[in-house]
């Protein structure tokens, strides 16, 4: 009959007010501003407030999550860093807006080119975050970061970054890329391995 | 590709031998039409082979050839695949008759051709520019136009690598220095015209109403909504005309976030192209990913791997539901529920996004698919999410959304009769997906024309019958829960293994010819139209974007109804500003 629909949605708000002191209740203390209430916040069993108080409170990024690209340098014995850039173009090539500029060097002395880039500039207002690069990358060298906090005052100084703004340990990669990183690292094991078979079975073959 | 169209090609090559012949290029389909007869051809494709939907028109430059080309795209509303005719017009004086009279659907894409690719459709019963302002000079769709901080005619530019010198465009070309004015024209004192042409336009109702009225001198209001009105979540902006309050006439005015996707597209290499679809209809990116990547290998003739494409399916068929909740939640807001019933809409909205998020590394720009596959399988934990989602919480939330508002009575009464569009309306206009199906025809590319799996899954076409607003926030609800169904079944057979057929390829090899792929996106068919010349960048992108097309018919939907409605019927229309103006 007239006005039951309104009634009967009027019910279904009622509910979910009452729902929300519910969760609160069930939660006491722990719902808010807590790693697990935030999960349960936004977890199949929420049924109150769903909202997450930023910057109070932050939704943890998943491992995927992909936010303007960052360069992979490991640092061998001596402390030295070693970019796992060899400045072969693909990501400047497949990069959609076209937000990656690169400069290769020679070695003065010898003419030939060094495969560490001289110069890497990635101007992070084009950016589309769209991880091609990343995903194309076949040194594993440009990953993409986590960090989406990345307001400035004034974007014609702060926004393109340079090699060293880009540039991260391996460490970093790995801690927020765990699977990601396993994986990789398994990848070139195996193909260290595979290498050291053959090699091993060329010389003996030689050997022989 | 070919071997789909040949059942009607007697038909139309035997009817007119001389006007029809086979499109013979080497993968190209469909029949070219010499323009004198299109209309007739077409009236005969309608009549005759009932080819009654007409889904894309739009141009191709051929510019080596110094030929521009229209290519229509036509179906069946009973199903089954399409007719693709052509007419070729010269560059330099290109002229096409307007096929309005035939499909009135054809109004705006018409209209685009014109604005981007300058063909004429003699005949067009309002021929102004639509993405572009009014003034513009130049085609910008055409092979020899350039844009501002022109680089190279495709990607990727020499200057990034090897040289490598970084500039931003504004540095390179600054303000003031890269703009040039016709002789004689003074940017100070100039006054765009386009604004009197549509109102010109609108006043073309004015007769019938005075006659009407007897011979009594009656005025019709013009009223501008937009672009700055809420009610068009966006910038979007349609002029009315007004009979006390009743809508004597209504042009939709469009282009305000236009920024030429197509031109950027062409530009772009194939696999560039891909997150730039993303921000077509930023609300459902995995179902434009899907269009893309479907028209693409259609051309590479490549296919997913199994488990591909049920993740396919599953991330389109979320996408579904998250739009769907999208567009119920504005609508209700449109209707003057403020935002309680969207926020219901969002919590779930919400928890879908998660998803996406975790699965492809972005909520809503999610860039997933690749030709031949997706970019990665699924992290530890989210087919967990998605299978609870889909089998506990949403079934329930959507029970709870159609008890909060199905029978609410200000629902019914602001919704039900109120801009109605009639089957035969709605197919003349072209509408598409939910639009089409709550105007009594159930029509659904899933079914009709089926890809990707979807016809290994069982669903019903949800259909519904008045046409009114009430039934296009009702097929949302049930569509809803029809992509349950798909994705339940989809997540129980998922089967294990690889993601991706062959080698990801940043540079994938696309052979020369055409292609139209299509998938029935949320807000309607969604189609690429895709030229190429065997070269790393496609000669010809279009997108057929169901959000622009839904309006040919807004006008229709709007007259009689009070001023106040057309809020609430555009709301019904769903759409979204990315897509429209593209």
């Amino acid at each position: 009959m007239d006005g039951q629909g309104i009634l009967k949605g009027l019910g279904v708000t009622l509910k979910r007010f009452v729902n929300t002191y519910v969760d609160d209740i069930r939660w006491w203390g722990r719902r808010y501003y807590t790693t697990e209430g935030i999960a349960h916040r936004s977890s199949k069993d929420a049924i109150g407030i769903f909202t997450v108080q930023y910057p109070e409170e932050k939704l943890p990024v998943p491992e995927e999550f992909r936010f303007v690209p960052f360069l992979v340098y490991e640092i061998d014995e001596d402390g030295k860093h070693h970019d796992r850039c060899t400045s072969c173009g693909i990501c400047a090539k497949v990069c959609p807006p076209q937000c990656i500029w690169i400069v290769r060097t020679n070695d003065p002395n010898t003419g030939r080119p060094i495969p560490e880039p001289a110069e890497f500039y990635i101007d992070i207002d084009v950016c589309m975050n769209c991880g091609l690069c990343a995903e194309y990358c076949p040194f594993d060298a440009i990953k993409m970061d986590h960090d989406y906090e990345l307001s400035v005052y004034n974007r014609h100084e702060k926004n393109i970054f340079n090699k060293d703004k880009l540039s991260k340990p391996e460490s970093y990669y790995a801690s927020i890329r765990p699977a990601n990183y396993a994986r990789e690292e398994q990848a070139k094991a195996e193909a260290e391995a595979a290498k050291a078979a053959r090699k091993a079975k060329s010389a003996e073959g030689a050997g022989n | 590709m070919t071997e789909q169209v040949l059942a009607p090609n007697s038909e139309l090559t035997t009817h007119f031998p001389e006007a029809v012949s086979a499109d013979t290029r080497k993968g190209y389909e469909g029949f070219l039409v010499n323009p004198a007869n299109l209309i007739e051809v077409a009236t005969f494709a309608r009549d005759q082979l009932g080819y009654d939907y007409l889904s894309s028109v739009t141009g191709v430059d051929y510019l080596p050839d110094n030929l521009l080309e229209v290519v229509y795209h036509l179906y069946q509303t009973t199903g089954g695949s399409g007719l693709v005719i052509k007419t070729q017009t010269p560059r330099d004086n290109a002229v096409v008759p307007s096929l309005v009279p035939v499909y009135p659907g054809a109004d705006l894409q018409e209209r685009e051709a014109w604005d981007l690719l300058g063909i004429r459709f003699e005949g067009h019963p309002d021929l102004r520019r639509i993405l572009m302002w009014e003034g513009f000079e130049g085609y910008p769709l055409r092979k020899d136009w350039q844009e501002a901080y022109y680089e190279e005619d495709g990607k990727p530019f020499k200057s990034r690598w090897p040289e490598g010198k970084v500039r931003r465009a504004e540095e390179k070309n600054p303000f003031y220095k890269n703009v040039s004015y016709p002789a004689g024209f003074n940017p100070d004192t100039w006054m765009p015209d386009g604004d009197a042409a549509l109102y010109a336009s609108l006043n073309r109702v004015k007769a019938q109403y005075e006659a009407q009225a007897g011979g009594m001198d009656t005025d019709l209001i013009v009223v501008n909504m937009g672009p700055q009105h809420p009610s068009t979540h966006g910038v979007f902006r349609f002029v009315v005309a007004l009979d006390g309050e009743i809508i004597a006439a209504l042009k939709p005015v469009m282009g305000y976030l236009h920024r030429n996707h197509e031109k950027i597209g062409e530009r772009n290499t194939f696999l560039m192209n891909m997150p730039f679809t993303d921000r077509l209809d930023y609300l459902s990116s995995l179902s434009n990913n899907f269009g893309y990547a479907l028209a693409v290998e259609k051309l590479m003739g490549v296919k997913p791997p199994e488990r591909a494409e049920y993740l396919r399916v599953i991330m389109a068929e979320f996408t579904r539901i998250s739009n769907h909740l999208m567009a119920i939640g504005a609508l209700l807001n449109d209707l003057g529920a403020y935002f309680t019933p969207m926020l219901y809409a969002l919590a779930e909205r919400e928890l879908i996004l998660d998803i996406f998020e975790a699965a492809t590394g972005s909520r809503m720009m999610c860039n997933y698919f690749r030709f031949g596959g997706v970019a990665r399988d699924l992290p530890a934990g989210v087919f967990e999410k998605m299978h609870d989602l889909a089998f506990e919480r949403l079934p329930k939330r959507i029970d709870e959304i159609d008890l909060f508002l199905t029978n609410n009575e200000i629902v019914r009464s602001r919704g039900q009769g109120i801009g109605v569009l009639t089957p035969e309306q709605a197919i003349a206009y072209s509408a598409a997906g939910p639009v089409l199906r709550a105007s009594g025809v159930p029509y659904d590319v899933r079914r009709a024309d089926p890809y990707s799996i979807y016809e290994r899954f069982e669903f019903d076409v949800a259909v519904r019958y008045h046409g009114d607003i009430y039934d296009r926030y009702m097929i949302r609800l049930d569509e809803i829960r029809q992509s349950i169904r798909i994705l339940q079944q989809a997540l129980r057979d998922l089967p294990e293994g690889p993601i991706q057929e062959g080698k990801p390829q940043y540079q994938v090899r696309v052979p020369a010819g055409e292609a139209y792929g299509r998938v029935e996106g949320p807000k309607g068919e969604l189609g690429f139209y895709i030229v190429s010349n065997g070269k790393p960048n496609p000669w010809r992108y279009h997108v057929r974007a169901p959000s622009f097309i839904n309006l040919s018919g807004f006008e229709k939907m709007c007259t009689g109804n009070k001023v106040a409605d057309t809020v609430a019927i555009l709301g019904s229309i769903d759409i979204v500003l990315g897509e429209t103006d593209r």
